[in-house]
């Protein structure tokens, strides 16, 4: 395995580049950092119509995310590659038709993930701003999402994780992103499937589970801040400050 | 300052509020109280609009606050709402807490809106906490900075819903020290509480509420000493049997 490693890691990592497009590992954080980055404002403003009282706003983002949560993402992918050219007249690349394809679908999960995050605060936190004189959008800006998406933390991470994997499904339209480049590297050895594959469920998994990590130490320190302690807590009392 | 008329409200078939007609003078300090369910709470939420009322009028500083030229943000701003279970906003140092309303709704400048912050904290005794989270302190000194909060917007009114109810007995007295003094000081407020020692020594009126209705409306002594409705007798006779 080393030595395969050792002889694609290139290819692995940057795909054909700098002798052609950029690919690999470099391109699968791209596309996910890209695709969670442009889905993130969608999905706010999804996640407010879906709190939202009024029933002009709640409709269609219930609506479109049921939609999306409903559909397999190949058959969102597909549907782009296929209908998307023929609707604005001419091709556009496999990468931004997974992107795009990615920012639908993430905002749609993303979305429910903040709306949770919302709805999951006190109503007194929305009770004070108000009675402060905040508007609704004030509110929503200074006292809902900060704590929403604080709290949602480590779910948006979750998420960002979720998005790392999903985009070895532009595998199918020719995006080459990391499966494509292993997918190519196993060609070339045509003997040793099971090493390159190996080799391309432990880059994944250890990309994952760095940034899994990097959540988990990220929510604790923004606690400890705001708790005012630095210094290291047992899971009991966590629990035990979370529940006062 | 405050007019009550007629005011009713529903919650489905139960009736929350039933034709209420009171006022609150400039300066005056009402105590509101009654048995738990009695509607207080409800009352001195319509005040701000944080319950909307079925009918009847309520006027504030002379507008109507269901009128329909209205700011209602507006109109909050100028009522002070100090809640039960404080809402703080966690996320906020104490400091941030007390000049969001300021900086964010009347446009104050930042250093303007500190300044004042810091002045009403070492009114509340609090100055050196101004850096701390929500999360650090008591469940008094929050009630305290509450306060605080409320007050950065110079409210000519204040109205508090039972402060001190989810409060350790220790920490009870802090919170009416800062209520006391803001009552010497002319402030007009209307507070829901239990403390009937504070409402003896503090109150200018005492209305007292049953099932929605408000069932007595006397100033302190006469309320305490002979009061007149049949409930009200029998609410300070079972107060006074514990």
């Amino acid at each position: 395995m080393l030595d395969i490693l050792k002889s694609n890691w290139e290819v692995l990592l940057l795909g054909q580049y700098p002798n052609g497009p950029l690919g690999g590992l470099v391109l699968t954080l791209i596309l996910s950092v890209l695709g969670l980055a442009l889905s993130f404002p969608f999905s706010i403003l999804i996640a407010l119509g879906r709190t939202s009282p009024m029933r002009l706003f709640r409709v269609p983002t219930t609506v479109v995310v049921y939609i999306v949560r409903g559909i397999p993402l190949i058959m969102l992918i597909f549907w782009a590659y296929f209908f998307v050219p023929l609707v604005i007249g001419h091709s556009v690349t496999g990468f931004t038709t997974l992107l795009c394809t990615l920012v639908v679908y993430e905002s749609a999960y993303l979305a429910e993930v903040i709306r949770a995050g919302i709805e999951s605060l006190p109503r007194g936190q929305i009770e004070a701003s108000r009675a402060l004189g905040l508007t609704y959008l004030q509110t929503v800006r200074k006292v809902v999402l900060p704590q929403a998406l604080y709290n949602m933390l480590p779910s948006i991470v979750s998420q960002f994780v979720s998005t790392i994997k999903e985009t070895s499904l532009g595998y199918v339209i020719s995006v080459q992103e990391l499966t494509f480049s292993a997918n190519q590297v196993n060609n070339n050895l045509l003997t040793q499937p099971f090493q390159v594959f190996a080799i391309l469920a432990l880059t994944y998994f250890v990309v994952c589970f760095i940034l899994t990590q990097f959540a988990h130490r990220l929510e604790r320190r923004i606690h400890h801040r705001r708790a005012g302690t630095f210094i290291k807590r047992s899971p009991a009392d966590d629990l035990l400050l979370q529940s006062e | 300052m405050i007019y009550f008329s007629k005011v009713n409200k529903w919650y489905g078939e139960y009736h929350a509020l039933v034709n209420v007609s009171a006022q609150v003078k400039q300066g005056e300090v009402v105590v509101v109280c009654g048995p738990s369910g009695s509607g207080k709470s409800t009352l001195i939420r319509t005040i701000n609009r944080l319950e909307d009322i079925k009918d009847g009028e309520i006027t504030v500083n002379g507008q109507d606050i269901r009128g329909r030229h209205l700011d209602v943000n507006r109109f909050r701003a100028t009522v002070g709402f100090v809640f039960q279970s404080f809402n703080l906003f966690p996320h906020l140092s104490v400091l941030e807490n007390i000049v969001l309303a300021p900086t964010t709704v009347s446009g104050m400048n930042k250093a303007e809106a500190k300044a004042k912050a810091l002045s009403l904290l070492d009114r509340v005794g609090l100055k050196a906490k101004a850096s701390s989270y929500p999360g650090q302190l008591s469940g008094g000194q929050q009630q305290r900075v509450a306060i605080a909060r409320a007050l950065a917007m110079s409210p000519p009114v204040m109205l508090f819903d039972e402060p001190t109810s989810a409060l350790d007995p220790e920490m009870v007295g802090e919170v009416l020290q800062v209520m006391k003094s803001l009552a010497k000081e002319g402030m007009t407020m209307v507070c829901v509480t239990h403390e009937m020692g504070f409402a003896r020594e503090v109150a200018d009126t005492i209305w007292f509420m049953d099932k929605g209705q408000l069932l007595e409306v006397a100033p302190p002594d006469q309320f305490f000493a002979n009061p007149q409705h049949p409930r009200a007798k029998q609410f300070l006779s079972d107060l006074r049997s514990h």
